[in-house]
């Protein structure tokens, strides 16, 4: 990444080192579960973020505390870029009582409505038409907030896609939709699942604008979904953005594709080539905005301050059995 | 006889088919067995689903087959279940028999008005002129904190839902049997596995054969009570047929492998001899399968009754994520051991 469009220096400083630390702080939560995960003692199947960390980063920056957001299996991003506490995180994914959801959901189902978020459903393309809801309700109640739907490739070939896109576009609603675009959906290719491979497309015929971008530059994302925020805001109607990535990881588990035999060692090694963290730091040294030693005190401070946040969510009691038949039902008192 | 025993003990089964010269299969190779063979003997035949061709083949029930059949017979399809299955209905009726497979039942929500309002009613709607020969297959999760959208057992939903049928098999033999009745059945057969049985090893004869649908078979013949297991809970109901055994309590188990149609007779008659009726599912209490099947003896064999029929289930909540939550929530042997105690 060397062009950054001029939006280096257009934009605050703070909100730049801010991309940086984002994307980080996602890397790093993550990296800690895969050293974690061998234990057996996080029973949680979890949905790693690697090599995606660019789009939860640059689209989150533009979002307000209340602003909602709908994220998937593949949560651990989406939250901590929003704003989510990683302790309260860890703990959840531990099944702790302290969890985001009293260890009742587990990584797949993460909720912060402090930060927006108000439940995660790891039923593909679930999540978004749930994000034109409050996106509806927003409208409804005058309350200026936006709603965000993360979702995958293989989630766009849901009915539920369609069918929100049509609604947000025909009420036009204060939803942004983020199409994230690995390629893949479990082990299935896109290229099985879809006769081409441009999902910002389909935006076309729901007379919405769609847009394409570099999933790895986080400042590509940015500024796209700094023009669509800002549609959702004025009361425009809705954008989808598609952002092209490549996870890192597994479908599910710590592993690599590779090692299982699906996805060829090469893609991920090109792809690692072009690391979303990577290429941003260089850029913003390289722009004189940081030093290499500020980026090797940012990744240990935040090292640090994750290994605290793992152990003390560790410590925290497992609920008690009597918690198994509380929250079924909503109860006034 | 082998092909309708369980066995709990690995070593007692080993030494069985080796004695008999009997081969043993896994449930997940015995399902690959009778897909294989379908779509070698039929060439209307084909599977389809999420998955079904990868390095995972659906937990290994479907893998490799894309390699004999090719990826048209053996065909991932879009994240898209209730198009898809509107798809598979459409082929069903023009004279294919697809195979639809997900990995979960949990997604089977997202085909409910396909499944519901189409492939269930087709036939009757056209005045028998149409049938829908369409199989469903979809696996019950369980463990890992796979929690509320991962491990739901949905059958009693469809039990209610005339024109479907209904198979829940436990064991391997079962397995492959009633997998080939349901693709010649010519009816949408909804078949239902759980994931905690792959494993389990069992008689598969090599040739082809079916089970018939709507048959329950006896899996422990006893005198004192009646367990009806559902599923995984013929292997809960056989250990805990062990522990009760020394309380001097002889219980009967029966799996109905169909749930729809229902075995009522096979179940009626046992009672009839017990006088006491336990039933163990793999899902939650209220509107269960164990509701419809309590009735039924209660209308045709209440004057028989000696206690009150029980139910052992899971709790009416969704299955929660932690461990000690999870532990809680799944009932076991001990759990049915404590059911068939309360009854005397
Ligand atoms: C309705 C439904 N069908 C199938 C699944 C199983 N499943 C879980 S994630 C996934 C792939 C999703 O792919 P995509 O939407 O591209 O998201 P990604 O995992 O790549 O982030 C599938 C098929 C599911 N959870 N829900």
């Amino acid at each position: 990444m060397t062009d950054d469009k001029g939006i280096i220096k257009e934009a605050d400083p703070a909100v730049l080192h801010n991309l940086l630390r984002t994307m980080v702080l996602i890397r790093i939560f993550e990296e800690k579960i895969i050293e974690v995960y061998p234990m057996q003692d996080m029973k949680t199947p979890v949905h790693l973020y690697i090599g995606e960390e660019a789009v939860a980063a640059g689209v989150c920056a533009h979002l307000k505390k209340e602003d909602y957001v709908f994220t998937t299996h593949r949560s651990h991003g989406h939250c901590l870029a929003k704003g989510s506490d990683p302790e309260m995180l860890y703990a959840e994914f531990y099944g702790r009582i302290s969890g985001c959801s009293k260890g009742k959901g587990g990584s797949m189902h993460p909720v912060d409505p402090e930060n927006g978020i108000l439940g995660t459903t790891a039923i593909v393309g679930g999540g978004i038409p749930i994000a034109v809801g409050t996106a509806l309700a927003s409208r409804m109640k005058k309350d200026g907030r936006i709603s965000v739907t993360f979702f995958g490739d293989g989630a766009s070939e849901e009915g539920t896609f369609h069918e929100s896109l049509n609604f947000a576009a025909l009420k036009q609603l204060p939803v942004v939709f983020i199409c994230e675009n690995n390629f893949s959906a479990t082990t299935s290719p896109l290229s099985q699942r879809q006769p081409h491979e441009n999902i910002a497309k389909k935006a076309g015929g729901y007379g919405i604008p769609g847009i394409t971008v570099d999933g790895n530059n986080v400042l590509d994302v940015y500024d796209a979904a700094k023009a669509a925020v800002q549609r959702a805001r004025q009361g425009k109607g809705p954008t989808l953005i598609e952002c092209k990535t490549y996870r890192w990881k597994g479908h599910v588990g710590p592993d690599c594709d590779h090692e299982k035999g699906c996805r060829p060692m090469e893609d991920l090694n090109k792809w690692m080539k072009r690391c979303p963290v990577e290429m941003y730091k260089d850029l913003i040294i390289n722009k004189g905005l940081i030093t290499e030693t500020d980026y090797m005190n940012l990744v240990k401070e935040i090292d640090a301050a994750l290994d605290d946040s793992l152990k003390a969510a560790k410590q925290h009691p497992l609920p008690d059995t009597k918690e198994l038949l509380k929250d079924v039902y909503y109860d006034k008192e | 006889m082998p092909w309708t025993k369980v066995y709990i003990d690995k070593n007692e089964l080993k030494d069985t088919l080796a004695r008999e010269g009997l081969r043993g299969l896994s449930y997940r190779d015995a399902l690959k067995e009778a897909q294989e063979q379908l779509l070698r003997d039929d060439e209307s035949v084909f599977l389809l689903g999420e998955g079904v061709d990868d390095s995972g083949g659906i937990f290994g029930s479907t893998l490799g087959l894309w390699k004999e059949f090719g990826k048209d017979r053996v065909m991932d399809i879009p994240i898209a279940e209730n198009g898809l299955t509107g798809v598979a209905i459409g082929a069903a009726i023009a004279g294919m028999k697809p195979v639809f497979i997900h990995m979960r039942m949990d997604f089977l929500p997202m085909c409910m008005d396909q499944i519901i309002n189409h492939a269930a009613k087709w036939h009757y709607m056209t005045g028998g002129r149409v049938n829908v020969p369409l199989v469903i297959r979809s696996i019950i999760g369980r463990g890992w904190g796979s929690a509320a959208q991962h491990s739901q057992a949905l059958h009693a939903l469809f039990m209610h839902i005339p024109g479907l049928k209904i198979v829940v098999p436990s064991t391997p033999y079962d397995a492959k049997g009633l997998l080939i009745a349901s693709v010649r059945d010519g009816n949408p057969v909804m078949f239902i596995e759980h994931r905690w049985v792959y494993d389990y090893i069992g008689y598969v004869p090599e040739e082809t054969y079916t089970v018939p649908i709507g048959k329950g078979i006896v899996r422990r013949p006893g005198k004192d009570v009646t367990i009806v297991a559902i599923s995984l809970m013929v292997y809960e109901a056989i250990k805990a047929a062990k522990t009760l055994e020394k309380m001097d309590i002889d219980v009967e188990i029966i799996d109905p492998r169909t749930l729809n149609p229902l075995d009522e007779e096979l179940i009626i008659e046992s009672v009839k001899k017990t006088g006491r009726l336990v039933i163990a599912d793999v899902s939650c209490k209220t509107g269960g399968a164990g509701a419809e099947i309590a009735c039924r003896v209660a209308e045709s064999a209440f004057d028989y009754l000696k206690a009150p029929v029980k139910r052992v289930n899971f709790p009416d909540t969704p299955t929660p994520c932690s461990p000690s939550l999870e532990d809680a929530y799944y009932p076991d042997a001990e759990t049915l051991v404590e059911s068939v105690k309360g009854l005397f």
